[in-house]
């Protein structure tokens, strides 16, 4: 029950409204830290546009997301939720900052639905761009790496290190100067994922990592989240369709229908909620896949 | 078959003959010229007209006749271009004895064009190039009011240098950092837009500076423009003839050309370092973040880059060298005028750098030497005049050859001359 005792993120009822649409009605659930958290739904539940009021792309309209990767207190959140100001250094109200500072103070990092690459560039300066923080302290205006003064050099250097030490991870170091559009779909979720990993997020948010991949390709990103939370500096937040990944390696799952959470708990809770069965048989064409897939996650 | 590809090669001549007369119709089939009393009066040319329909009808024909039943478009193949490490080099070796080769060859006199035209005003145009290949090549910002750009650090030296006494070494800087902080201006209200809105505010912002100068009467001189500034001196020696001048100093004849020769080094030292910073910066983080900015904005911002900073940035730098060509520019000529960034200026830019092959150092150049050097070369055409009557000015077909380029790059080269992109690093360099 870690997302209970101790939260990296809390979301408190969330509400995102396009025109006369709720795609996120009043949704609250918390992350735990160390977890890996899935979160589930029949096709335009809302998730995607969770995500995006997650990481900043969109603005709610009502609500208020807290975010810490230290502690989460939730005296903390009251005072800062009072005050006007987005951060005290420790604990971060999302909804108040703007994408890219999510990414580099609240330390978040995402990836998308759709596969979202530098497609004309390197695999390898995929990687570097992710760590742009870095190095462009290190590159000083761009002065001091004009100059190419041995500060600007050893800043490279571990930044190549480090990508070269995820393209490994991946599998793809051969692949390192290729452009990352040519790569086979496979290679390239786990190259975005290797990318935003790169950012040093404390909270990885994945849309749909698996989706297009084949039952060995499945398997082999189960295991790379999984190794990537036993490490033990990023959990993970993952939007999931493939239940046989979300019961393998999910500590806590949270369930959305129509912008509504109507679940949240352990995998096997979820499983055997009357309303997650009944959300999902609602949805015809899925019926049997998901019944399926729930069974069989069971067994595993 | 022959029956039928006959039939098929006519129809097609049919559709393009309609689509040049229905083009050709309100340009051609009259012309309006003022009359005496200062009115517009219609002149017919009828048969001017059913030339080119026929011409039109005949070319097509025969083009669709003889190609076959090739009726399927075919992925254009490019070849990529040989690596040829010792063109780099060897150009260098030859920009540099360039002007000294010409004068040697040709005598002072007749070398003047070919330094000044070919050397100065192609050079001139590469550094443009590279400039705007920042903007548009590296950071995909779609950029055609580069222009007014120029035209900041062209009046700024016109302007600055009799007003503050100051000298062109200290000026330069000056209409660089003047043009870049222009290009700031313009980058924040832009930096919502993208595509087509952001090309057509800068093409307005192009246009509003251009009438302000042409405007602003006091202090620019509305059309007739600004001469008469402090021209170029070689570190305090003026080209001049006499005592005090650069030819006296060093025991030289005087020449006309001293000037010219000493210019193109300039621009050419210029341009080069403008080209070091270009190829250095696309290594650092804010050249990839430019890059990245154009492959995909969003994914750059689910990465922390702050967009905002590398829109500006990337309209900055690209408007701090236009500066720098500006004021090369008011050198060159000792004269300023509106006239000489019109929107046909800034096109002429763009078609460089997309003509390159965006993001190319060496294609950009190659296209500037191309597309300025024939467009000079044009106007030596003067034997054309034989052909086509005494009224005939071949530099006014200038444009055309742009779009002639234009026209065979999309069917052979359609990503520009040098289209392969080479990555900013590699693992086989550094580990
Ligand atoms: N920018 C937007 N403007 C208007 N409506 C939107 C917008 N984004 C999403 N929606 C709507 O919000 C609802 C939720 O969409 P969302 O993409 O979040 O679903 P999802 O749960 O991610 O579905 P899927 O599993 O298909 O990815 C949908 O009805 C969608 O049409
Ligand atoms: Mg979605």
């Amino acid at each position: 029950m870690n997302w209970l005792d101790d939260p990296i993120l809390r979301v408190d009822h969330l509400t995102m409204r396009f025109g006369g649409l709720l795609a996120v009605n009043d949704v609250s659930f918390a992350a735990g830290r160390g977890d890996i958290t899935a979160l589930i739904g029949p096709n335009g539940a809302g998730k995607t546009t969770l995500f995006n009021c997650l990481t900043g792309f969109y603005q709610p309209t009502a609500g208020r997301i807290a975010f810490s990767s230290e502690k989460l207190d939730a005296e903390k959140i009251e005072t800062l939720t009072r005050s006007a100001r987005k951060h005290d250094g420790e604990t971060f109200l999302l909804e108040r900052m703007a994408d890219h500072e999510i990414v580099r103070k609240a330390r978040l990092a995402r990836t998308f639905q759709n596969i979202r690459l530098f497609q004309g560039m390197s695999a390898l300066e995929n990687l570097m761009i992710a760590q742009d923080e870095a190095l462009s302290r290190a590159a000083g205006l761009s002065f001091i790496g004009l100059l190419g003064l041995p500060s600007w050099r050893r800043a490279e250097q571990a930044a190549v290190d480090r990508a070269v030490a995820w393209l490994d991870r991946i599998g793809l170091k051969k692949r390192a100067d290729d452009p990352a559009g040519s790569l086979p779909y496979g290679d390239q979720r786990r190259l975005e994922i290797a990318r935003a990993m790169c950012t040093k997020p404390a909270l990885l948010c994945l849309d749909e990592p698996a989706a297009g991949l084949n039952a060995a390709e499945s398997h082999g990103l189960a295991e790379l989240l999984r190794g990537i939370r036993d490490q033990g500096e990023t959990s993970i937040l993952l939007i999931e369709h493939d239940m046989s990944v979300v019961m393998r390696i999910s500590d806590h799952v949270v369930v959305l229908d129509y912008g509504q959470k109507i679940a949240d708990g352990s995998p096997r809770e979820v499983r055997e909620d009357p309303a997650v069965i009944a959300a999902y048989l609602g949805v015809e064409e899925q019926e049997e896949a998901v019944e399926e897939a729930v069974l069989s996650g069971g067994g595993a | 078959m022959p029956a039928e590809r006959f039939v098929r090669a006519l129809r097609e001549a049919g559709w393009a003959t309609l689509v040049v007369a229905g083009l050709s119709f309100p340009i051609i089939a009259y012309r309006a010229e003022p009359d005496f009393n200062n009115l517009l009066a219609l002149q017919p040319r009828w048969p001017l007209f059913w030339q080119f329909c026929a011409a039109a009808f005949l070319l097509r024909f025969l083009l669709a006749f003889w190609s076959g039943d090739e009726t399927k478009a075919k992925a254009p193949r490019e070849k990529n271009w040989p690596k040829l490490p010792w063109l780099g080099p060897l150009a260098l070796v030859f920009l540099t004895i360039y002007p000294l080769a010409v004068v040697a060859l040709l005598g002072p006199q007749a070398a003047l064009k070919w330094v000044d035209t070919y050397g100065v005003q192609i050079l001139i145009y590469v550094l443009l190039g590279w400039g705007l290949n920042i903007t548009v090549g590296l950071a995909g910002l779609l950029d055609l009011g580069y222009a007014a750009f120029y035209a900041v650090g062209a009046y700024a030296y016109a302007l600055l240098a009799p007003a503050t006494g100051l000298g062109f070494w200290a000026l330069l800087p000056v209409c660089g950092l003047l043009a870049a902080f222009w290009g700031f201006c313009i980058g924040f209200p832009i930096l919502r837009l993208r595509g087509d809105y952001l090309a057509i505010v800068t093409l307005a912002f192009a246009e509003i500076v251009r009438i302000v100068l042409i405007n602003w009467d006091v202090v620019t001189h509305g059309e007739a423009g600004l001469f008469g500034f402090p021209g170029l001196n070689f570190f305090g020696l003026p080209f001049i003839p006499g005592p005090r001048g650069f030819a006296a100093h060093f025991g030289l004849p005087f020449q006309g050309i001293q000037k010219q020769i000493f210019l193109y080094y300039l621009v050419l030292v210029l341009a080069l370092l403008a080209n070091l910073v270009s190829l250095r910066l696309r290594r650092l983080p804010l050249g990839r973040a430019w890059e990245a900015l154009r492959e995909d904005e969003i994914a750059c911002r689910a990465l922390g880059l702050d967009t905002r900073n590398i829109k500006l940035t990337a309209f900055a730098l690209g408007a701090f060298f236009a500066g720098i060509a500006g004021c090369l520019f008011a050198l060159r000529q000792g004269f300023v005028s509106p006239s000489a960034f019109t929107f046909s200026e800034s096109a002429l830019i763009l078609a460089i750098v997309v003509l390159g092959g965006g993001g190319s150092q060496l294609g950009v150049a190659v296209a500037a030497v191309f597309l300025v050097g024939a467009s000079e070369l044009l106007r030596e055409l003067t034997f054309l005049k034989s052909v086509f009557g005494e009224n005939f000015d071949p530099a006014q077909y200038r444009m055309l050859l742009v779009g002639l380029a234009m026209v065979a790059m999309m069917n052979f080269r359609p990503r520009g001359l040098v289209s392969t992109r080479a990555p900013t690093i590699k693992l086989g360099a550094t580990s």
